[in-house]
This record gives C-alpha cells, sequence and structure tokens, in this order.
C-alpha cells in the first residue's frame, strides 16, 4: 500500500516503550469516539494488543462545553498482552476546559497534555465552572503541556477551501489525532482510507479532513513541539489474521455464525435501547445472510415476536438492556412454559430504573437468574471480553437448540463498546449445531422428552400430523394438554428444573488461572476479566499464590466449582454490583467469599483489585 | 396422474379437538368456535398449516379447542407472537382469538402496530364488553358510567370502538359480526379469510354471566332490523324493518339517516364501497353507531387488498439484498474490514 500523504524523514529523538495508555476527551459534538476509534484501528493494525474503553454521556449533545457533555474514549495499546484500557493516563487530549477538568486526575504525573487553547476563553471556562484559567495560573505545572490553537490552525489548513467556519471548526479533532500520530510514529494510512469511504461522496469533507490530519502531523513536525517521539512495537499474539472486535458486533458475528453452522434462520426481535442497540444496527446489514430484524413496537413485543419465531422454526433473539429485560419478565416465563430455544441478550448498564444508560454496570445477574413469576429457570452466560461475546452467542444458541430451553447472555456497556484484537476463526474449527425438527406423527407427543437432555420436541407448524396445542397454563406431562393436578404440576417444575440443571453436562470443568490452589481464589464473571487478570499477574509476579476462576457459566454452575473454592484458604468477589455472584456462591457452596464491590458505572482499575488483594493477603 | 387418491376433503369435525370446551353454558364463544371450525375446511388450506394463537382470557382458550397448530400466549402478546410465526412462516395461515380486554387494553398496542404493518393475520375479537375471566370488571369497550365490580359507582372511562380503532391503525380489512348471526358471521370470516394482509373482525358476543345483553338491541328478533345495518359492498345503505331508511351524504360531507320515500329513492343514498383505499368512508361508517337514530353497521367496512403483506416485504427485501451482494458468504464476512496478520 502506498503512503498517501508524504512524510518527511525523522529528526527528532524516538524512544520505544512497551506500552501507553491515550485519552481523547472532548464535548459530546467533538467527535472524540470518531478520533478513539481510529487510533485503536491504527494501532490495532500495526499489531499492538489493544483495550479501549469509550465513555460517553447519556444525552446526545449535552449544552456545549458543560461537564454533562464531556465525551472520552481511552486507549491502552502494548507491545506485550493488554488486559484493560489502563488505569492512569499517558497522554490527554483535552479539547476545552470541562475535558479537562472531568479528566485531569487520571492523568500521570509529567504526562503529556494536549489541550486546544481557543477553548480556553472565558465563556469557556465559566461554563465548566473554573473560576480561573489553567493554562496560565500553574495548576498544570506537574504535567508536561501542550497549548495549542486547535481551532485556528484547522482553519489555517483549509482557509482555501472555501468551507463555513463551522464546518471547518468540525475537523479539528484530526488536526489533534494527526499530532498523536506524529506522537506515537503511526502512518496516517488506516485514518487516510477510512475517510475517503466516509465521505465518498463529499470531495470536499475528504480533502479538508485528510488536510486537518496531515496539519496536526505537520505541525508537530515543523514546530518540533515536542523533543521525542515514542515507538510502541508490535506486540507478540498468537500468530493468525486479526481484526478489531468491539462486543456489540461479536454477538452479532456470532449469531449470524450460529444461523449458519445450524442451517436456521435468525430472527432478531429487538427495540432500540442503549447500550444493545448496536447490534440490532449490524444484524440489520446482514440481510444476505438471510437475517431478519425486526424492530418491535416495544420490549415485550421484541420477545414475543422472538417467540412466534422459535415456535416456527428459526434461530430467534432479542436483544436489550436492564430496562427492557424488566419488560420481558412475562414472557420468559412463557418460552420456559412452552420450553422454545431463544436467546436474550442483556447488555447490563447502571441502574436502578433508566439509571446511567450509557456507563457498564453488572448489577443485573440475579435479575437474570431469578426474575421471573414461579420457578423459572433459565440457563445464564456470561461474556468476559470483548471478542469472547462472539464465542458466548454460538454456545448460548447450541445450548438453547439442544435443550430446547430460552437462554440469557449476560453483558455489559464495557464489553458493548469496548474493543480488543480478535483472531478469525477458521469457520472449520466451529462446530456444527446440530438441530432436529419432529415429523413422525406417530411417536410425537408435544412433551415427550429426549431422556439425556429432557428436551421436549420441537414440532414446527407445517409439519402434517403433528397439529397440538402449547401454552402459558401448566401442561400435561408428555401430552401437553391443560393439566392443575398437583402431582402433575410437581413433576413439570422439577423437570423443567432437572432440564436446566442438566446444561451443565456440557460445561468442562473450570480451571483456575494462576495457582491452581493457594491462600486466595478470585472468582468472577463478566467485563471484570481484563483488570482482574492484568492484578493477577503483578500480584503472582510478587511471589504471591492465587488463582483467578472467570465464570462464563452462571446457571448452571460448573460441576467442580464447589471443589476448586475448597482449594484455597480465601475466596474474592469482585463486581461491579453490590455482591451478587457473592450472595450465590454463598448460598449454593457455604463458602465465606468476600466481596469487592464498585458501583460507579465505571470498571474496576487494577490497582483497586490488587489493594484489596493485599489486604485479603493481610499484607 | 389421474389414479392419485386426493385425501378426503376436510370437514368440521376435522377441526374439533378431544378437549373438553371450558366456556360458561351459553356463552357466545361456542357459536364463533362453530362458526370457525366450519368455515376453516372451506378454506382449500391444509390442517397442519392452520397456527390459532391467543393471548388471555375466556376467547383466548380458542387455541385449545382447534384441531391446529396452536399457541395460548400471554396477555395481549397474540399480535406479536403471530408477527413473528409469519416473519418465519409467510405461508402459514395465521388466526388470532383475542377479547376485547386482550387486544385493546393490555394488548393494545401490539394491535394497532400489527394491523399498522399489514401483517397478514386474522384477528377475530370477541367483543363482550366485560372482563369475564376474572370475574366481571368492566372493559375498554364497556359503556361510560358501568357498574362493575371494580366500579360500584360507575366507570368514568369512555369505551374505544374497536373498528374506528382498526381504521385508525390503517387496517387494510375491517369487518364487524354477531355470535348469533351464524350465516352472517361465516360469511364475513371467508371474507377475512380471502383477505391477504391483515383482517380484523369484531364479533359482538354475548357474555350470559358477567354482561348479559350487553348486545340485545342488535341481536333480538324485534330490535334487530331497525337497530343493525348490513353492509354490501356495491349496495346502498338501508336498514330497517321494511328496509325503508338509508344513510344519505350531506352537502358538507357527513351522513344522515332519511326515510326512503316522498321523493327520496335508493338512488340518494350512499352505495357502500368497502374496497376504497382511503379509509375516511370507513371511518365515519365505524362512527355512526354513536349517533341517535343512526344504526349499527355490520359486515365489511373496509377490505382493501392492495398494500403488500409485512412479511412479504421482510422476505422480498432479503431476495432483493442477496440479488444485489449474492448470498453470505461467512468466511468473508468474518474477515471484513480492517484485518492485520500476526506470523
Amino acid at each position: 500500500m502506498s503512503t498517501l500523504i508524504e512524510v518527511p524523514p525523522v529528526k527528532h529523538k524516538r524512544e520505544v516503550l512497551d506500552q501507553a495508555v491515550i485519552r481523547f476527551a472532548g464535548d459530546s459534538g467533538d467527535g472524540m469516539q470518531i478520533t478513539g476509534s481510529q487510533f485503536t484501528n491504527t494501532a490495532a493494525l500495526y499489531g499492538n494488543d489493544i483495550a479501549t474503553f469509550p465513555d460517553y454521556p447519556a444525552e446526545i449533545r449535552a449544552p456545549a462545553g458543560t461537564i454533562p457533555g464531556v465525551s472520552g474514549f481511552q486507549l491502552h495499546f502494548s507491545s506485550n498482552e493488554v488486559y484493560t484500557p489502563g488505569d492512569a493516563i499517558d497522554v490527554l487530549i483535552a479539547m476545552n476546559p470541562a475535558a479537562l477538568k472531568v479528566n485531569i486526575a487520571d492523568l500521570k504525573a509529567n504526562g503529556i497534555l494536549i489541550v486546544n487553547s481557543d477553548s480556553f476563553k472565558e465563556g469557556d471556562l465559566r461554563k465548566a465552572q473554573m473560576t480561573s484559567n489553567p493554562l496560565e495560573d500553574h495548576s498544570l505545572d506537574k504535567f508536561r503541556l501542550f497549548s495549542v490553537e486547535l481551532e485556528r490552525l484547522t482553519r489555517r489548513s483549509l482557509e482555501h477551501l472555501g468551507l463555513d467556519a463551522k464546518s471547518m471548526d468540525r475537523c479539528k479533532n484530526f488536526f489533534a489525532l494527526g499530532m498523536c500520530y506524529w506522537l506515537y510514529n503511526r502512518s496516517m494510512d488506516p485514518t487516510v482510507r477510512w475517510i475517503e469511504e466516509k465521505f465518498k461522496n463529499k470531495p470536499l469533507l475528504v480533502e479538508a479532513n485528510k488536510l486537518t490530519l496531515k496539519g496536526g502531523y505537520s505541525y508537530c513536525e515543523a514546530t518540533e513541539a515536542f523533543q521525542v517521539s515514542y515507538e510502541i512495537p508490535p506486540a507478540q499474539l498468537t500468530p493468525g489474521l486479526y481484526r478489531s472486535m468491539s462486543g456489540n458486533q461479536a454477538l452479532a458475528l456470532g449469531f449470524v455464525t450460529a444461523s449458519q453452522k445450524s442451517g436456521l434462520p435468525l430472527f432478531q426481535g429487538s427495540y432500540p435501547i442503549t447500550p444493545a442497540s448496536d447490534i440490532l444496527h449490524e444484524l440489520s446489514q446482514y440481510k444476505d445472510f438471510g437475517v431478519m430484524t425486526f424492530q418491535a413496537e416495544d420490549e415485550i413485543a421484541a420477545i414475543t415476536s422472538a417467540i412466534g419465531a422459535a415456535y416456527a422454526g428459526a434461530l430467534a433473539i432479542t436483544t436489550t438492556s436492564g430496562p427492557g429485560m424488566a419488560l420481558k419478565t412475562e414472557a420468559l416465563g412463557l418460552a420456559v412454559a412452552v420450553e422454545i430455544p431463544l436467546v436474550i441478550c442483556d447488555i447490563q448498564r447502571g441502574g436502578p430504573s433508566t439509571g446511567l444508560p450509557t456507563k457498564t454496570e453488572q448489577a443485573d445477574l440475579l435479575q437474570a437468574l431469578f426474575g421471573r413469576n414461579s420457578e423459572a429457570p433459565i440457563p445464564v452466560l456470561a461474556a468476559s471480553t470483548p471478542a469472547d461475546c462472539f464465542w458466548v452467542a454460538i454456545e448460548a444458541c447450541r445450548i438453547a437448540v439442544k435443550y430446547m430451553v430460552p437462554v440469557i447472555i449476560l453483558s455489559d456497556g464495557y464489553l458493548a463498546n469496548g474493543a480488543e484484537p480478535w483472531r478469525i476463526p477458521e469457520l472449520s474449527d466451529i462446530p456444527e449445531i446440530p438441530v432436529k425438527f419432529a415429523t413422525d406423527p406417530v411417536t410425537f407427543l408435544p412433551y415427550k422428552r429426549n431422556p439425556q437432555t429432557l428436551a421436549r420436541p420441537w414440532a414446527v407448524p407445517g409439519t402434517p400430523g403433528l397439529e397440538h396445542r402449547i401454552g402459558g397454563l401448566e401442561k400435561q406431562d408428555p401430552t401437553g394438554n391443560i393439566n392443575y393436578e398437583p402431582l402433575n404440576h410437581e413433576n413439570m417444575v422439577r423437570v423443567r428444573a432437572a432440564k436446566v440443571a442438566a446444561v451443565a453436562q456440557d460445561i468442562p470443568n473450570v480451571l483456575p488461572d494462576g495457582d491452581r490452589e493457594g491462600d486466595l481464589l478470585i472468582v468472577a464473571w463478566g467485563s471484570t476479566c481484563g483488570s482482574i487478570t492484568a492484578a493477577l499477574k503483578a500480584q503472582r509476579a510478587k511471589g504471591r499464590r492465587i488463582g483467578h476462576l472467570h465464570l462464563r457459566h452462571l446457571n448452571p454452575l460448573p460441576s467442580n466449582l464447589g471443589d476448586v473454592l475448597k482449594r484455597y484458604k480465601r475466596v474474592l468477589v469482585p463486581e461491579l454490583n453490590m455482591g451478587q455472584l457473592l450472595w450465590v456462591l454463598r448460598a449454593k457452596y457455604l463458602v465465606d467469599a468476600v466481596g469487592l464491590n464498585k458501583i460507579q458505572g465505571r470498571p474496576f482499575k487494577q490497582a483497586e483489585l490488587e489493594q484489596k488483594i493485599e489486604e485479603m493477603l493481610g499484607l | 396422474m389421474g389414479t392419485a387418491t386426493l385425501p378426503p376433503p376436510l370437514t368440521k369435525k376435522d377441526f374439533q379437538t378431544d378437549q373438553e370446551v371450558r366456556w360458561c353454558p351459553g356463552c357466545g364463544d361456542y357459536a364463533i368456535l362453530s362458526a370457525v371450525q366450519s368455515v376453516f375446511p372451506e378454506l382449500g388450506i391444509k390442517r397442519e398449516n392452520f397456527v390459532v394463537v391467543s393471548g388471555i382470557g375466556c376467547s383466548s382458550r380458542f387455541p385449545y379447542y382447534m384441531n391446529t397448530f396452536g399457541f395460548h400466549t400471554i396477555h395481549g402478546r397474540a399480535p406479536a407472537v403471530a408477527t413473528g410465526i409469519k416473519a418465519i412462516r409467510p405461508e402459514l395461515e395465521v388466526w388470532v382469538a383475542t377479547g376485547d380486554g386482550d387486544a385493546l387494553s393490555i394488548g393494545g398496542n401490539h394491535t394497532i402496530h400489527m394491523l399498522r404493518r399489514n401483517v397478514g393475520v386474522k384477528v377475530l375479537l370477541f367483543n363482550n364488553k366485560i372482563y369475564g375471566l376474572t370475574k366481571g370488571q368492566y372493559s375498554p369497550t364497556s359503556e361510560f358510567n358501568k357498574k362493575t365490580k371494580s366500579t360500584p359507582f360507575g366507570s368514568l372511562d369512555r369505551p374505544f370502538n374497536p373498528i374506528s380503532l382498526a381504521i385508525g391503525s390503517e387496517a387494510t380489512f375491517v369487518a364487524r359480526s354477531v355470535d348469533v348471526f351464524q350465516g352472517h358471521l361465516k360469511e364475513t370470516l371467508k371474507h377475512a379469510a380471502a383477505h391477504k394482509g391483515s383482517a380484523f373482525v369484531e364479533i359482538l358476543q354475548n357474555c350470559n354471566i358477567f354482561n348479559d345483553g350487553a348486545w340485545f338491541s342488535l341481536t333480538e328478533r324485534d330490535a334487530r332490523s331497525e337497530h343493525v345495518m348490513q353492509l354490501e359492498h356495491g349496495k346502498p345503505l338501508v336498514f330497517g324493518k321494511n328496509k325503508d331508511k338509508g344513510i344519505r351524504r350531506k352537502s358538507d360531507g357527513d351522513i344522515e339517516v332519511v326515510q326512503l320515500g316522498n321523493g327520496i329513492t335508493e338512488s340518494d343514498l350512499v352505495v357502500h364501497d368497502a374496497h376504497h383505499p382511503r379509509p375516511s368512508y370507513a371511518f365515519l361508517l365505524s362512527h355512526m353507531e354513536h349517533r341517535p337514530g343512526f344504526p349499527t353497521p355490520i359486515g365489511v367496512f373496509r377490505a382493501w387488498d392492495d398494500l403488500p403483506r409485512y412479511e412479504d416485504v421482510m422476505s422480498q427485501q432479503i431476495k432483493d439484498v442477496i440479488a444485489k451482494r449474492g448470498p453470505g458468504d461467512l468466511g468473508k464476512l468474518l474477515r471484513a474490514g480492517d484485518t492485520w496478520e500476526v506470523k
């Protein structure tokens, strides 16, 4: 690939580092998510390992320049394996005073701070409730501050194009991006390609964005603003073909893969909700795979249409977040009662009620496990990293079809929007999902069960001789006729529970990372995996005997979990909730586990985990 | 050829199940069940291709008594379940049995959205103007000031007119019949069956336990012809024991009841046009029963079948994309976007 923009030879000092954490912060209209995604993509293509943390407000456009309007995108890129987006940041780009105020606490001492000095006028400071100008009052002295007139410089780069001031100002994020590319010796090609594709029908904007990007790069070159630039060599990842993958994208691809591997048409019933909507956006593009996406009138129609589709023989899914889960509850019970395959994705966010729509939390575990009337057990799976969502989607579909059950997938806002490199699997390495529809009228009974899985037959309308009735009323085993007899009901309740418990036969024995026995076992689930892995590595490097068990299957739990818990002196359960898995483990295994609980809408920092580990080890 | 024996034609009996029907003796639902079981064999559709879907309520027990595929779902959600079924299997003949509470109260949202999408589902709304299965509270079609268990001093709600609601939801087929008018009911059901898009049929049904006589002014032999007007496409709007009254357009676009004779003939009357592409005339008809001196129309208000069905549009879109892009290649999809090789 030829370089589209000429880069002059390097004259300055170049330092090699093994990692960096960079955060772009600005107003929600400043394009920080795009800027961050572009840097991420470039770093990933270069071969770094990456982890990202997009953090944006619930308001589409809060009043410009205010604290609630600040949008951020953090990226950790490294020549080693990366597990988290990073605790503290090396480089902060602050597009306005509010962004500076919200983010400065996370910048390391002597860290690089790039600010758009054009937005530090009196009015801008007032909107951020600042009484003095931090660029002048020495409050930023402990950082390497680079005040750059981003607006003026951007306008100057573009003045010959005849764009209006507003359009020119909209490009300024790419000036900052160009500076960062210079700082980390990155090629601008991937972003240039993106610009050309994104604005392919607007040649003027292609030109403007390319010029601005190049302007930022050349500015660093010409002014020698930074005395040093950095080189972060590619990471040694497992060989293979990679792409950057976010959690929601991975779920979508996982479902398409499951559809292909099962030979069942994919039907998604969904109602838009943050942070799950991207799954609908993604799947709606895959009509060439026969994917049917149905944007329903509400959350209830989203799941009940999926139940109808599953009844008619589709691989049916519904995708939502906590408030939507609450609305789907009654229909989940119906899916349990009629025993049809269905996958429900809950992309968790802060709650209760509307809560923190764009922030992450893990507080829907007990809702997923128990949030239905009466005895209505459902298998529950949780993804641990953005790319893991792909495999969890396939696993959920496999269980749903094999056991004729609804299956809940728990993801969260952090996984949904965060990205990491994903090694693209060979299709032949992904097992087929066998499906068998009932066809024989002679042996057919609606609730006659497979002795191994306890699954009832999947008998789709249109099959001659299999006309039968199902519904939410208690059914007679195995005819499916309405039945209110006491012993039949007890039997059916127990059979439905036994069927879900039987899923455990497909769950491999779990093996903790780190020490296989020792002083402390960390048991966790979901998006905390990265921070815990990083903390575990750091603590074990200090000679501590710790294991880490990250659960994918939360119902049923792996059969050997109880044994594993006994091999450690103490058990720590870190969760972004008030202690929900902790509650389950204590109840089920009578283990005196301890929680580490954070409910701030943000992921764990590695340091927070390490502190708790040391506290529990009596250090 | 020629020697192949055709399967024997289906009969009413083929659509009856071995389940004991558990509606109250004298309930209007029996008559509706009988009419549906009589009409289904005449539609030329294989039995395995019928699906009867219901929500919750007395009417929603319907699927258990129909020897077809049947799905008794949850309260109000039958239209959404039916939409999912039709999306996957457009060739199936899907009928929804529902009631005034199920379709217009708890499931109102799904009813209107299924109708506006024109999903090819037939909805039979059993309207008895009362909540029966919960033992006698007022419903969204109960008249104002209705005294019930939950409204001892009278209800404060103004009722829905189901026909107006369906027309307002852009339903392409809207009709009304009555449980005890068996011949008319069967004819109406056949009209609904022949419609490709969403078909909405309100069936006035008597709950002899909690709201007995709700429709007596229309069903009692003496009152019937004075208060009921049968709609027939292409025929003038006449009613009355001696067919001596009719509906005439006024110069302001409104309608009025006129007495035939004294120079007024049938040629002065509105000629019923069920196939009009716009719903305003049907809406005007649906509202006349609320006006003094006007009859209650029964029959097909609207049957405009030029709008494609939702499920067909959905599968066509998939076909179009495949025609344009070719069938999806999973290997390519997983490798899409920017990729890099680690060696």
